[in-house]
């Protein structure tokens, strides 16, 4: 009768919980701090608390933002959210500047001349946008590795970025700059009202033919080849291939190593390990979160009799990190692996 | 089992499907801990053990980077698992090697500490065995709980 009751208490609690209004600050807490920094300074994601970012956009700007993410570009979309929890974490980003007036912009359309503003847009632009509106290199600030630019410029040509933002948004970012980035007042740089109209009319019309980002579909989770050798041999034709292709081997051991008596290790499983830290190094600067491949490693197995290699597919696994720019380097990972694997079967 | 025991656990389970729901679309489970480097380490050393798992390696990435010249911060990853449960998958689905053990990335950001790993509920993808589909939805239980601790104040 005793558990009964507690049982029942404890459901009522999670009840009025769910039915409780959304804690903006517990929801930042839960999914953006990860990324964006506990208050707002920016890490993987960008930083949100910059005062000259949250006077020029508006709720809804935010509100989408969050709903459609940037596909391709690390921040995801929550659509499991309520309306309710995403406009919570909109008011949560707001008590960074609680003495700003939040400004609404309208969605009127600005008009320009675009191929007048594709040739602004060249001029001033693309050098930190992209000459497609591709955005920058790199995740946001990352303070462990520093960069030169404090905020990794965004893409403009983004179906996410586009759906989030007005014209009228992006004229007045254009007019006023923002403070505390690189970007710049284009009215301070000496640019007409009219050329700003032309630069918005160029961006919007991205909308028209928009770079869509495509995780890799159709690939299999795992590479893997029977091998004609034993595992000894198998794992020393490892050795040359991996070495062969420039990396260095860093460990050999078996599967089970660390978690059983060395005298009861299993010798049919052996992972190699391997990396090249010049190829780290450029991933970690693209998105320190692919340390999660770290460090290359393909694991020789026999099974009744069977000797296989195996290792994992980083392009299968690239979907993951929702970032284009890692999809060049695991693609060649792949063919690293496919090359490394082929070479000590054959 | 005592009754408080038990309420603890139900709280538990509550707590953690809670906790699971808004983020069960998310491939990547990524925490950020308050504290520095040395202090989230231990915290997530001991959170695996707690949860009854064996730490069976950590890898340096920093050192190899810097030892190569380039500048990073803190940055490792770490192996784990229970070899139950890693021998029971692998002799049954040998496509599963190469995902195991399970392994976490943890690495250094100014005076906090970032935490990712990937959801292991996805690699029921790799094996459409109702079966052990318990077993992968349990992982990603604990890994909630593990980074939940790393993530406390």
């Amino acid at each position: 009768m005793a558990i009964r009751t507690l049982l029942l208490g404890v459901l009522l609690l999670a009840a009025t919980s769910l039915c409780a209004a959304p804690d903006g600050a517990q929801l930042y807490g839960q999914h953006c701090a990860v990324c964006h920094g506990s208050q707002g300074r920016g890490g993987v994601g960008v930083p949100i608390a910059l005062p000259a970012f949250l006077a020029t956009v508006d709720d809804e700007f935010l509100f989408k933002t969050i709903r459609t993410g940037r596909p391709g570009r690390v921040m995801p979309a929550f659509t499991d959210l309520s309306d309710a929890q995403v406009s919570a974490l909109v008011k949560h980003l707001r008590s960074w500047a609680p003495s700003q007036q939040v400004i609404s912009h309208s969605d009127r359309r600005v008009k320009g001349n675009v191929s007048r503003g594709k040739e602004l847009y060249g001029k001033h632009c693309a050098g930190c946008h992209g000459a497609k509106g591709e955005g920058g290199h790199g995740t946001g600030v990352t303070f462990s590795r520093p960069r030169e630019l404090p905020v990794m410029p965004p893409a403009l040509n983004n179906k996410g970025f586009l759906t989030a933002a007005s014209d009228s948004m992006i004229k007045q970012t254009l007019m006023k700059g923002r403070e505390g980035t690189p970007m710049m007042s284009y009215l301070a740089m000496g640019l007409k009202e009219r050329d700003i109209n032309d630069i918005v009319a160029y961006v919007r019309s991205f909308e028209t033919a928009p770079l869509l980002w495509r995780p890799p579909e159709d690939e299999a989770p795992v590479l893997e080849m029977a091998s004609p050798y034993s595992v000894e041999e198998t794992v020393e034709n490892l050795k040359r291939a991996i070495v062969g292709k420039n990396f260095v081997v860093i460990r050999i051991q078996t599967l089970d190593n660390g978690f059983v008596p060395e005298a009861k290790e299993d010798h049919h499983q052996v992972i190699v390990y391997f990396c090249n830290f010049n190829f780290i190094n450029q991933a970690l600067s693209l998105d320190p979160r692919i340390g999660l491949f770290m460090p290359c490693r393909i694991t020789v197995v026999e099974q009744d009799g069977v000797v296989k290699v195996m290792s994992i597919n980083p392009k299968y696994q690239s979907r993951l990190f929702n970032n284009e720019e890692l999809d060049v380097p695991c693609e060649e990972m792949t063919d690293v692996y496919k090359g490394i694997i082929e070479e000590a079967t054959i | 089992m005592s009754p408080f025991t038990q309420m603890r656990r139900v709280g538990l389970a509550v707590l953690l499907l809670l906790c699971a729901l808004p983020g069960a679309a998310q491939e990547l489970m990524m925490v950020r801990s308050p504290h520095s480097f040395p202090e989230a380490m231990l915290t997530l050393q001991s959170a695996i053990g707690d949860h009854g798992y064996t730490l069976s390696r950590v890898q340096r990435v920093d050192i190899g980077l810097t030892g190569s010249g380039f500048t990073t911060d803190k940055y490792r990853v770490v192996f784990f698992g229970k070899i139950d449960e890693i021998r029971m998958l692998t002799s049954r689905y040998p496509q599963l090697i190469p995902y195991l053990p399970l392994h976490m990335t943890i690495f250094a950001e100014e005076e906090e500490t970032i935490v990712v790993m990937e959801d292991p509920a996805r690699m029921a993808n790799l094996v459409p065995d109702p079966e052990v589909a318990y077993l992968f939805r349990r992982w990603h239980n604990d890994v909630l709980s593990i980074l939940e601790q790393v993530s406390q104040e």
